[in-house]
């Protein structure tokens, strides 16, 4: 039985008294070592998610459990050392003046002795692949290096679940892939629960589970396999679909029945000549 | 651009006044500023800029770097200079031209101000090449911390100045960027008269001033979820130290100021 590590219970907010709701009436449930993806166009409420599960935001109604705590005023320090979140943009989120000092920031902030943050500081930027840049300061890094050092000042306090709002958003196509890879690794190195937010959905094929969000409610939670087979649907709530899963569902509008939806371009590429050595 | 970006003047190093603490370097040009005011013959002058003058060299920064630090002082180092040689009317007349008259006074005067604001400059810039701002900081935070007794901010103080200097060459990156962009609007920085272009700033100033609260927002964000409660209970990951070098400059500096009050002229 894997260890239940988030879960929203019957979650709705709003901002002030008088707004209309962000969130209405969600629950789910993550798991330890698991990848989930939120994806949902501007405004479905899909940052407010992780605003909530960090406790810069309170839910006015329903409770949310992380690792058997609820989040409330009382815990959220506690919470903040187990939830790690990276932001999308990379330049507001980098305090220190080096890349060392702002992945020692979440650990000064803790207390964390000084001998234990140039261990962990060491360990955890040779995670993301940035032990070259120690000194540096941010202004000298790429969107992409500032990100991973993000990453990797989160993955310092050793947190049980590590969310990425919208992280990739403002990096080009390389930064993108960049930190996919590194987060992937780190993942299967750590095994600590992935949550990443975002709109575009060539970026949930690595996840292992995918909740959409459409205005502020749990529109559906599947595989991402399950998910690229709805275009229809998904292109109704204003979300992409990755160009293979349109190529797929043309190919099958002509006559060419592939097996599962494939996610990928490999995959496509496995599929197509499979079926062509069968006929 | 990238000459904009280096913050302060630093220029990286290893030298003994590079190693020193920053503290002990704040501490001794504070004094040293001081005891400038207290030389007053030929004898203390030269001492006190042999000393300037070590340090320097010491500090193996290039003099290029030294001349340009010194340069928007330059005028000021003249003009006293000039001031003093016409109005001081002390001493005899060394030389007369058209209705003018120079006096010895005047010329001493004048020499000895100007030594003193060549030395203050030297030695203060000294500081900002040989220490990066971020050390300057915690020096100022480190030195500061007894004020925590009255309730005075001191860690915040020292954020708030490390976040700036974080933040300078971002902004100055965000500023480029604006300008151009408005100027491919057509706002002209350039040219016409200082009141249009006073005017052509409003474009440039508003945007910034907008990105600048909405940086400070979602840093603000950052920051606590990454579990900033404010000074209490924090570590610290750089460390001051006392070393050796700094007690051996301390009794070098302790002599220098035996010494200048050993040479200095009283009555």
């Amino acid at each position: 039985m894997r260890k239940k590590l988030v879960e929203f219970r019957n979650v709705s907010f709003r901002y002030g008294d008088e707004g209309p709701w962000v969130l209405k009436n969600c629950s789910f449930e993550i798991y330890e070592n698991e990848w989930v993806a939120i994806i949902g166009h501007n405004g479905s409420g899909k940052s407010t998610i992780a605003k909530l599960l960090n406790g810069l935001l309170f839910p006015q109604e329903g409770e949310i459990i992380i690792d058997g705590k609820q989040v409330n005023e009382e815990s959220i320090w506690n919470i903040r050392k187990e939830v790690g979140m990276v932001f999308q943009n990379p330049d507001n989120q980098f305090v220190g003046a080096t890349v060392q000092d702002d992945v020692a920031f979440g650990m000064e902030n803790r207390g964390v002795p000084r001998e234990e943050m140039n261990k962990r500081i060491s360990e955890t930027l040779k995670a993301v692949r940035m032990q070259d840049y120690r000194l540096t300061e941010p202004h000298r890094l790429s969107g992409g290096q500032k990100q991973r050092v993000a990453i990797a000042s989160v993955l310092a306090i050793s947190p049980k679940v590590l969310i990425l709002d919208e992280a990739t958003a403002m990096l080009d196509p390389s930064g993108r892939k960049e930190i996919m890879e590194t987060v992937g690794s780190i993942q299967d190195q750590r095994g600590l629960s992935l949550i990443t937010i975002t709109h575009d959905l060539q970026e949930v094929v690595q996840a292992d589970r995918v909740i959409v969000m459409n205005n502020g409610e749990l529109w559906k939670e599947s595989t991402p396999r399950e998910i690229f087979t709805q275009k229809e649907a998904l292109r109704k709530i204003g979300l992409d679909v990755p160009f293979v899963a349109i190529l797929t569902e043309e190919l099958k509008h002509a006559g060419v029945h592939l097996g599962a939806a494939p996610l990928n371009h490999e995959e496509l590429l496995e599929d197509l000549w499979t079926l062509h050595s069968r006929t | 651009m990238n000459n904009a970006l280096i913050i302060g003047q630093y220029v990286p190093g290893d030298s003994l006044v590079h190693r020193l603490d920053p503290r002990t370097k704040i501490t001794i040009i504070f004094f040293f500023v001081f005891i400038v005011f207290l030389a007053n013959n030929i004898a203390s002058y030269t001492l006190l800029t042999v000393f300037a003058l070590a340090s320097m060299l010491t500090s193996r920064v290039p003099i290029r770097f030294i001349i340009k630090g010194l340069t928007p002082v330059w005028f000021l180092i003249v003009f006293t200079f000039i001031l003093h040689l016409f109005v001081t009317k002390e001493g005899t007349v060394i030389a007369e031209f058209w209705i003018f008259e120079f006096y010895s006074g005047g010329l001493i005067q004048g020499i000895a101000i100007s030594v003193r604001f060549f030395l203050l400059i030297l030695v203060t810039s000294l500081l900002t090449l040989t220490t990066t701002p971020i050390e300057i900081t915690d020096a100022i935070e480190d030195m500061l911390h007894p004020l925590n007794r009255f309730k005075f901010p001191v860690h915040e103080l020292a954020l708030m100045m490390s976040i700036s200097l974080r933040f300078i060459p971002t902004l100055l990156q965000e500023t480029d960027k604006i300008s151009r962009a408005q100027a491919s609007r057509g706002v002209d920085f350039k040219t016409g008269p200082v009141k249009d272009r006073i005017q052509a700033i409003v474009p440039l100033l508003v945007p910034l001033f907008v990105s600048a609260f909405k940086r400070a927002e979602e840093l603000a964000m950052a920051m606590e979820a990454r579990g900033y409660q404010g000074g209490e209970g924090r570590t610290k990951l750089r460390e001051l130290k006392i070393e050796r070098n700094d007690i051996f400059i301390f009794i070098l500096f302790a002599f220098v100021i035996a010494g200048l009050f050993m040479t200095r002229t009283y009555g």
